[in-house]
């Protein structure tokens, strides 16, 4: 009746599992009851958890990532600690069941659903603009795509308390995670979970290409959409192409598990070699969807604190370009040690070198446009520079490990692990936060309070040094990755390094909560009236903060690169009132909220081998689809009054200030 | 109403590059957007290619390809599923032409050969299945089924869908929301065709010994 | 950004020099065989060649920051410069060349140090012939011409070349000794080759680098590197151990088990590599993999 799932799915006598899963029940319970106690749910479901706005959607993102960043962090903690516990003859206090299971969440939850969510978030909120248009091209499935994202979180937080997590690493290689191997539900929750919001992600590339190539303001072609637009084109158009591949990918390795196949199986003539060949050519663009977006970030970041355009722009497009296509042809550096012979280990070795250089040019072209600028030293600012030094260095070590030879000493090494954090803390990580600063106050109305934020970059990029530099040092020295423990004394040291370099960056995470909570208490004193805190260049910059449902009330016209800098420093800047039109702005639907309830069931139901409820809740999904399909009140008006009172009130307000 | 179009890019003078008479129409925008789809559909299917290529050889004791496949069997799938494209397109003109009634004669027509072509495969399926030759026999077993039945899966999908948007041209008519979907429909259709043309020529023509 | 702030990041910088100098007692960096030896002096000479630019990037973006920042008066801003040819022509050559030049060390490196190539430096004669499998947690090395065998111990001669062969009776693995040089995955079913030297005498630390279940981290052996004399002593000595390696002994090693101790088999079943990679991994007779320990979670 029940499938596998029985009683001792629970960890009643697992005590870490059990305190954290306690811990997170009350802590989501008190929040559901303060909800409801002040009676927010009206409020939550209209404007935010049925909203097609992208600007809300947007947000959401942003929101999960952060609270994902703390599941993470926590696992990062654990893990750190029991390394620097667990030297010689001591075992540490986590058994290597948990310890791989701990690893191998980290690093799902990391990529998907903290870097994967918080990129998408961004894009999601400034896009359409900056590209001076209303919406993404397509508002449902925005909501869609946010909540499938959303119900593959909820899943793989469920194995915490109802069964168990992969035990094989973030990427789950065969024959390892093959039923043989991995009997157990945990692979089957991660593989349902990333299948489920994978899709979400299929469908967020495929909405937020179209809203670049199909939609953006009059005038604006494509040489003066900004740098971060081409970023996002080049991130998006990468969703669309390698996630496919991991979609069927995890498919074959289901099919194994659950009916018998062998596509990846030890016997049967299956092939694991063909699993990290697929995996990792999904895998390779996926690091590049992470940080082009953060590249992109950074263009905006530094062209309007330095207070001039972008240096090189149409470098930095072509270089954008030549990292989205050359990103497809490095996957077996991934793999150097595994077997493929000398010609093909130097094809990819040269072609994974290849894609530095554009990087490299990214990286000459902020610097350039410093120089001559008036630099403000706002947290974002902070975050670019901290980036500009960090990222090199993890760059260089990248550059490093694509040389064969050199990989084969150091493949799955420490260092390797130092080398991947050093890019994707130095580049995503930071990129985000600079986002999360930059965009703080479009998204809000009042800016975060800067010298927090300041406290913040420091303690990661501080915390950051101190916790992977020692990791590069135990690479060389022979540490291996996914050690629970080790027989060597002498590399304890480095490890409690390591475990207080986390320390200071859980501080600064602390510090992010904290500048929030201030933020908003003292936000009166912060408030962006004219909708241009920072003195910017484009679009996004030109309407109020936040942005009205509608964006704006007349698309503009653009005549150039920098499409606000250019209007503001020509007169007139007003829109004359009878220029406005009575505008559309998509309907809220629930959609989105009850396809990804029912896929939760069906996604649990799954993994527990409980068919009756998996085949019911995919006829739920069905059923809320077709019910959808059948509405033709998709879209409500807003008035010329409406649109014209907005306009005034914000005039005013700028006018004040 | 339309939400994103302020000035339709029809009316804006002719010598404004396309790229920047602002925001497109609607059916463009959906048209486009499915088009990506496809294409990430297709990669779906490239994977299950390479899968398929790597793992041809790989019968582990069991039988092959040449020995299971039968070629006027696939003949007769084939002439199913590119007959039924031509009914698609045939249904897309009475559409074209607001008519109701043909484009369901044409729908129907469709979906019958879609049918078939599924009885077909479902037969050819079942009957491996009884020989000994199931997906779980060996690697080329499983990744022939897979490839061929995510196809049929597909075509699966796609028969439910059109059986909607003829529920929804009898009950809501030709709204543009249900034109833009049945063009959607069709590019999914032919593209099904596509998909099948590379399956018949990398697995059956291709079959080896 | 003070000058303070640069003052720590330069101590920082420094600190961690001195303690990648310290680590040069052992590891990757300390090299006992031409092998690592050339794999290190990549590493030395690639980083070598970018810290050259990475270095002035860090340093100029520092000073950049901090000489543009707004409120330094003798700045000279120029707020509308975006373009200038002749830097974007060296900031793409810059890393083009670099680029170019690890380019031809990764083609040779590549093809020097590929892992089946037979090395040719050692003068000894004779290539000691290992075949080695990776199990669920521990290594199997087998002597085939020798027909002696040892669990979690690899005793070689110095000086003398080492060819070994890999398979996996598990899942996948990885064969490394990193004092040695390149690490080499196993997997079932298949075949992988390695050639490795020592030069010195000496215990070195071997391990497995590619995950592979619980009991990962105990797939520790240890390589000792002996006199010529000491290690045919040592084959003398393994032959006289009364456990044999046939095909049902093999089958009970194979299952999953954690913490081994090193043992010594005198006799091995003749073959019995080539079987286990013919039967993918598992053992001759049976069918499939060995059943999953107790210890595993079983939901």
């Amino acid at each position: 009746m029940f499938g596998k799932l029985t009683w001792a799915a629970i960890p009643l006598n697992e005590p870490i599992p059990l305190a954290t899963v306690c811990v997170l029940v009350v802590g989501i319970v008190a929040v559901l009851a303060l909800v409801t106690w002040k009676g927010w749910w009206p409020y939550l479901w209209r404007e935010w958890i049925t909203s097609t706005d992208h600007k809300r959607i947007g947000v959401m993102y942003v929101i999960l990532a952060l609270v994902m960043l703390l599941r993470g962090f926590a696992d990062a903690i654990m893990m750190r600690s029991q390394l620097a516990l667990a030297a010689g003859h001591a075992a540490g206090y986590l058994p290597p069941e948990h310890y791989d299971q701990i690893f191998s969440a980290h690093g799902t939850i990391m990529i998907f659903f903290v870097g994967m969510t918080f990129v998408i978030g961004l894009m999601n909120f400034v896009l359409p603009l900056q590209l001076g248009v209303r919406d993404v091209a397509f508002p449902v499935l925005n909501s869609v795509s946010f909540w499938l994202t959303a119900a593959g979180v909820l899943l793989v937080n469920v194995s915490l308390g109802v069964g168990e997590f992969a035990k094989t690493g973030w990427l789950a290689y065969p024959p390892l995670s093959e039923i043989a191997y991995s009997p157990g539900v945990g692979v089957d929750y991660y593989l349902w979970s990333l299948q489920i919001s994978g899709l979400g992600t299929l469908l967020s590339g495929i909405n937020l290409t179209t809203t670049i190539l199909k939609l953006r303001a009059p005038g604006m072609s494509y040489g003066r959409m900004p740098v971060f637009c081409w970023t996002a084109l080049a991130s998006n158009l990468l969703i669309i192409a390698a996630f496919p591949i991991l979609t069927a990918t995890f498919a074959m390795l289901l099919l194994d598990r659950y009916l018998g196949f062998h596509f990846f199986t030890n016997d049967g003539g299956g092939n694991p070699m063909m699993y990290v060949n697929l995996i990792w050519g999904w895998g390779h663009p996926e690091v590049y969807i992470l940080i082009l977006p953060a590249f992109g970030v950074f263009s905006e970041v530094i062209a309007t604190f330095s207070g001039k355009p972008l240096f090189g722009y149409r470098s930095m497009v072509l270089a954008t370009m030549a990292i989205c296509v050359l990103s497809f042809m490095v996957w077996l550096h991934h793999f150097f040690t595994m077997g493929a012979g000398a010609n093909v280990n130097a094809f990819f070795g040269i072609a994974t070198m290849i894609i530095a250089v554009p990087t490299g040019v990214k990286i000459f072209n902020w610097l350039f446009t410093m120089y001559g600028g008036s630099i403000r030293f706002t947290a974002a600012v902070h975050w670019a520079i901290g980036f500009m030094v960090t990222f090199v260095i993890g760059g260089m070590t990248g550059v490093l490990m694509a040389i064969p030879p050199a990989d084969f000493v150091l493949h799955n090494s420490l260092f390797l692990i130092a080398h991947f954090h050093n890019v994707i803390i130095g580049g995503v990580i930071f990129g985000a936060m600079a986002g999360y600063s930059y965009w703080f106050p479009k998204a809000f109305g009042f800016r975060l309070h800067e010298g927090l934020g300041k406290a913040v970059f420091w303690c990661w990029f501080v915390g950051f040094y101190l916790a992977f530099m020692p990791l590069y040092v135990l690479g060389l020295m022979g540490a291996t990755r996914r050690m629970q423990h080790y027989a060597d004394p002498t590399w304890q040291p480095l490890m409690v390094v390591a475990l207080g370099g986390a320390a200071v960056i859980f501080i600064g995470i602390l510090l992010t909560v904290a500048q929030l909570v201030v933020s908003i208490r003292t936000r009166d004193r912060r408030r962006d009236v004219t909708g241009d805190p920072w003195s910017g260049r484009t679009l996004e910059w030109s309407v109020s903060s936040p942005p009205p449902a509608w964006n704006f009330a007349v698309l503009p016209t653009v005549g150039g690169a920098d499409a606000f800098w250019s209007a503001k420093h020509r007169a007139g800047a007003a829109v004359a009132e009878e220029r406005l039109i009575a505008l559309s702005v998509p309907k809220n639907t629930p959609l989105g909220f009850f396809v990804a309830f029912f896929m939760v069931i069906v996604g649990f139901s799954l993994i527990w081998h409980i068919w009756w409820s998996a085949i019911l809740g995919l006829l739920g999904a069905i059923a809320v689809c077709l019910r959808h399909a059948w509405r033709t009140d998709l879209e409500d008006s807003v008035s010329v009054a409406t649109i014209a009172e907005h306009e005034r009130a914000h005039r005013l307000r700028a006018a004040q200030a | 109403m339309n939400t994103f179009v302020d000035v339709a890019s029809e009316e804006m003078p002719s010598g404004i590059p396309l790229s920047e008479r602002g925001p497109a129409p609607r059916r463009v925008v959906a048209g486009f957007g499915f088009w990506l789809f496809l294409l990430s559909d297709i990669i779906i299917f490239s994977a299950l290619f390479a899968a398929y290529a790597v793992l041809s050889g790989e019968t582990n004791g069991g039988p092959s390809g040449i020995e299971l496949f039968d070629k006027r069997h696939v003949l007769f799938e084939t002439a199913c599923l590119l007959a039924s494209s031509f009914t698609c397109g045939m249904m897309m003109l009475a559409m074209e032409r607001r008519s109701a009634p043909m484009t369901y004669f044409w729908s129907l027509l469709t979906a019958a050969l879609g049918v078939r072509f599924l009885w077909l495969e479902i037969t050819e399926f079942a009957d491996m299945v009884h020989r000994g030759a199931g997906p779980a026999r060996s690697a080329f077993l499983s990744s022939f089924f897979t490839l061929v039945g995510t196809h049929g899966a597909h075509v699966t999908i796609g028969i439910a869908w059109l059986m909607i948007m003829m529920l929804q041209v009898a009950t809501i008519g030709f709204r543009p929301m249900v034109i833009r979907r049945l063009l959607c429909f069709s590019l999914f259709w032919h593209a099904l065709d596509i998909v099948w043309i590379g399956v018949f020529t990398v697995v059956y023509l291709g079959a080896r010994p | 950004m003070s000058r303070i702030t640069r003052r720590r990041e330069l101590i920082g910088l420094l600190s961690a020099c001195a303690a990648l100098l310290s680590s040069c007692s052992y590891g990757v960096l300390n090299p006992q065989g031409p092998v690592g030896a050339r794999e290190k002096l990549i590493l030395i000479d690639a980083t070598t060649i970018m810290l050259a630019v990475v270095i002035p990037v860090i340093v100029c973006t520092l000073a950049f920051a901090w000489w543009f920042r707004s409120r330094n008066k003798r700045a000279r801003r120029r707020p509308e410069w975006q373009y200038s040819g002749r830097i974007e022509f060296v900031t793409w050559s810059i890393p083009a060349l670099i680029v170019l030049f690890l380019s031809g060390v990764a083609w040779i490196g590549s093809h020097d140090l590929d892992p089946p190539k037979p090395l040719s430096d050692a003068g000894a004669p004779g290539v000691v012939q290992i075949e080695v499998i990776s199990l669920d947690w521990k290594w199997l090395f087998i002597y085939p011409q020798e027909r002696v065998a040892a669990v979690n111990e690899l005793v070689i001669p110095v000086n003398t070349p080492v060819h070994f062969k890999l398979t996996s009776g598990s899942v996948m693995n990885s064969f490394f000794v990193p004092q040695l040089g390149s690490q080499i995955y196993t997997m079932a079913g298949m075949t992988t080759q390695l050639n490795l030297l020592a030069s010195h005498e000496g215990t070195y630390n071997g391990i497995s680098a590619q995950f592979s279940g619980d009991g990962f981290s105990d797939m520790r052996f240890d390589v000792r590197a002996v006199p010529s004399e000491e290690y045919k002593a040592w084959l003398v000595s393994a032959h006289a151990d009364a456990d044999h390696l046939d095909v049902p002994r093999y089958a009970r090693l194979a299952e999953p088990s954690r913490d081994n101790e090193p043992q010594i088999f005198g006799q091995v079943a003749a073959g019995l590599f080539e079987s286990i990679v013919r039967n993918h991994g598992a053992a001759p007779g049976a069918s499939g993999p060995p059943s999953p320990s107790a210890t595993d979670a079983s939901l």
